[in-house]
């Protein structure tokens, strides 16, 4: 039974049981799909096969059918490359590193947040392959394989070949820590089914787990040294996607700013792209009792912390090139805020430093539709982060001759789309089939909520308690 | 014919009664089988007299392996196999090689670790595993002893098990069958009879 403290909100309200925990995550597993569910299939699956088109299309053609042009020779592609890579931050950062700080309101939201990571990385990864222009070959040539040119190998001097190896090892590690983190609702879901089918598939995924004392030891052991590699995992992947541009010597580019400043703003979209689908999946699938106020109150400062970070950042980038007295480089910062993408930069402000701010006041911090839509600004001045960074600083490059403005074509936008799709029919596939709250870690907070270490705020009076689960508490 | 009833299970619906009913049954020396629970219970372990967990220590040798190979790699392969002249700068060079030295040593230490779990636990698709009661893994922890193990009697045995706190105590067996628990029977069972026993409600 669940014991609630008088002086703390509890992870989980409304006095759920271990039972009703099981129930309320297994239903829509076992439950045939809502109206809702196809119809959010529907359009991702159409997304999906509409910007497939143009892909195809690009594949079939050649990288000629985007915008790009002699001077602006990375757009689109690069900065769907990096705002994917950011957004696939927040899951790992929510399992491992609220895990070693001993969070525990990350139990009920870590699931959906990794399989959104993974989800991101696989959008992201489509990126660099595809711009590759001939990814067959290309996929292949990026990794240090032997050949029959010599061996002629790979550059291990060259960030783009760390990035290689960064987002591969990311995305096989998040998806590895994700899987043992299923491991125990897969059998849960398999000791529920009464069908052959979903007995033998929920069995073959939960890998004959039976939750004994003895593996619950190693498995929790595993738990917290693979949340100990994660987190700097994590942090090193947004560092070397940074240094693609960090190592080079384009004005704009080449800051040592640019890893801290990239963590940051990884965090911060990673976070806003949580808020934008827990609180949409919290509402179809009842859990708000899992996924209370207290923990969308907590990922809105978290956004606003980490916008806040990313504003400093802007800031300092524009001091330090000043200060350094290098023309270059206070060129590319007043040509970003002044120049023919003002605009951008501007929205980027607006979107990213200024909007978060709004969390201070805890009226926004609460309002469910208002953060909502923060969480989409948020995303999309992230988005403009990117561009700013990466088309602004080539476009104005050291030959005036060849300055240029680059204007993306449709296929920029429906390869942009395609990834969209990708990403929503994952995540609307995720949401069916696998459990998305972790109700083995979930039931293992469900007594916590009283314990010793959160007896230092009183948010909660005794009245909004059922009588059953009050308990008398002296102060 | 085979011996019935070979296990004696006893359900708890609480971790703190469980924990403490181990500690007690074992002071009493009763040799318990095994205990079930659908979260990891902390201090279980300790009160089952189970030896710290050996997985960061797999964790250590794989990642060392891991950044071995990862010099080793690009060391050759930069400096020995096709030698590059970038600036004139050594062919090794070392701080170069950090990121992707970090990377190898994570993947080779998540995936060492994550495949000695499953390799040791014996987890795998095609396992079947026994279970003792399909509520250990919605609310219910269980606790199975193991009757031919043990000295005292069954009876003396449901007994200590009430008096420490389980809210049933039911008897197990496993046939021959369930024993071997081949993949192929268990599907073919599943197929043909049906699913007999669930954590929720059979249906029909």
């Amino acid at each position: 039974m669940q014991i609630v403290s008088k002086v703390r909100e509890p992870l989980v309200t409304g006095g759920k049981t271990y039972k009703d925990i099981t129930e309320d995550v297994c239903r829509p597993v076992e439950a045939n799909p809502s109206k809702g569910w196809f119809g959010g299939m529907a359009l991702s699956l159409f997304l999906l096969l509409a910007g497939g088109y143009y892909l195809g299309d690009m594949l079939w053609n050649g990288i000629g059918r985007w915008g790009l042009n002699k001077t602006v020779q990375w757009a689109w592609d690069i900065t769907n490359f990096v705002w994917w890579v950011g957004i696939g931050h927040a899951g790992t950062l929510i399992s491992a590193v609220l895990l070693l700080f001993r969070q525990k309101w990350r139990t009920s939201i870590n699931r959906a947040a990794e399989a959104m990571t993974i989800f991101a990385v696989i959008c992201a990864a489509i990126w660099p392959v595809v711009h590759m222009g001939r990814p067959w070959i290309g996929g292949i040539w990026a990794l240090p394989l032997p050949n029959t040119y010599g061996s002629l190998w790979v550059n291990f001097n060259s960030p783009l070949l760390w990035d290689v190896f960064a987002i591969s090892t990311y995305f096989s590690v998040s998806l590895v820590f994700w899987f043992i983190g299923l491991v125990p609702d897969f059998a849960t879901i398999r000791d529920r089914a009464i069908k052959p089918i979903p007995r033998l598939i929920y069995g073959a995924l939960s890998m004959g787990f039976n939750g004994s004392a003895k593996t619950w030891m190693h498995y929790e052991a595993v738990s917290l040294i693979l949340a100990g590699l994660s987190t700097p995992l994590v942090l090193s992947v947004h560092t070397i996607v940074s240094m693609d541009f960090a190592t080079s010597v384009i004005p704009g580019w080449h800051t040592t700013i640019f890893p801290p400043y990239f963590v940051a703003g990884a965090i911060f979209s990673g976070f806003a792209m949580v808020l934008t689908l827990m609180l949409v999946t919290r509402k179809l699938y009842k859990l708000e009792d899992y996924i209370t106020m207290e923990h969308i109150e907590m990922m809105s400062l978290v956004v606003t912390i980490t916008g806040s970070v990313v504003g400093i950042a802007y800031i300092t980038e524009f001091v330090i090139a000043w200060y350094s007295g290098v023309e270059y480089e206070q060129y590319a910062f007043v040509n970003r805020m002044t120049g023919q993408y003002w605009w951008a930069y501007w929205s980027m402000m607006a979107c990213n430093v200024i909007s978060p701010q709004v969390f201070y006041v805890k009226k926004l911090r609460t309002n469910i539709p208002f953060i909502f839509f923060i969480s989409i600004v948020v995303n999309i001045g992230m988005w403009f982060e990117r561009f700013v960074i990466i088309v602004t600083s080539l476009h104005r490059d050291y030959l005036p001759s060849s300055w240029l403005y680059f204007n993306p074509t449709i296929t920029d936008v429906m390869c942009y789309v395609f990834t969209f799709g990708l990403f929503f029919t994952l995540f609307l596939a995720f949401a069916k089939y696998f459990p998305v709250v972790n109700m083995a870690e979930v039931k293992s907070v469900l007594k916590d909520s009283d314990s010793k270490v959160y007896k230092s705020r009183r948010t909660i009076s005794n009245e909004v308690v059922p009588e059953a689960d009050r308990v008398p508490v002296d102060l | 014919m085979e011996k019935n009833t070979n296990y004696l299970v006893g359900v708890f619906g609480d971790q703190d009664i469980l924990v403490k009913a181990v500690k007690a049954l074992r002071k009493k020396g009763v040799k318990i089988y095994e205990v079930f629970t659908p979260y990891p219970v902390h201090f279980l372990e300790d009160a089952l007299g189970y030896k710290r967990s050996w997985m960061p220590r797999a964790a250590f040798g794989f990642g060392a392996l891991g950044t071995t190979c990862a010099i080793l790699l690009q060391s050759w392969i930069m400096g020995y196999e096709w030698p590059m002249i970038i600036g004139g700068k050594g062919f090794i060079a070392i701080p170069d090689f950090v990121p992707i030295t970090f990377e190898l040593t994570v993947l080779f230490s998540a995936f060492g670790m994550a495949g000695s779990f499953f390799v040791s636990q014996d987890l795998k698709p095609h396992k079947v595993p026994q279970i003792f009661d399909r509520r250990q893994s919605d609310d219910k922890h269980i606790m199975a002893i193991d009757l031919a193990k043990n000295s005292l009697s069954e009876d003396e045995l449901k007994t200590l098990l009430q008096e420490v706190g389980a809210e049933e105590v039911n008897n197990k067996s496993f046939t021959e069958r369930e024993k071997k628990a081949s993949f192929f029977d268990y599907v073919s069972d599943l197929f043909t009879k049906g699913v007999t026993d669930s954590a929720r409600e059979l249906k029909g």
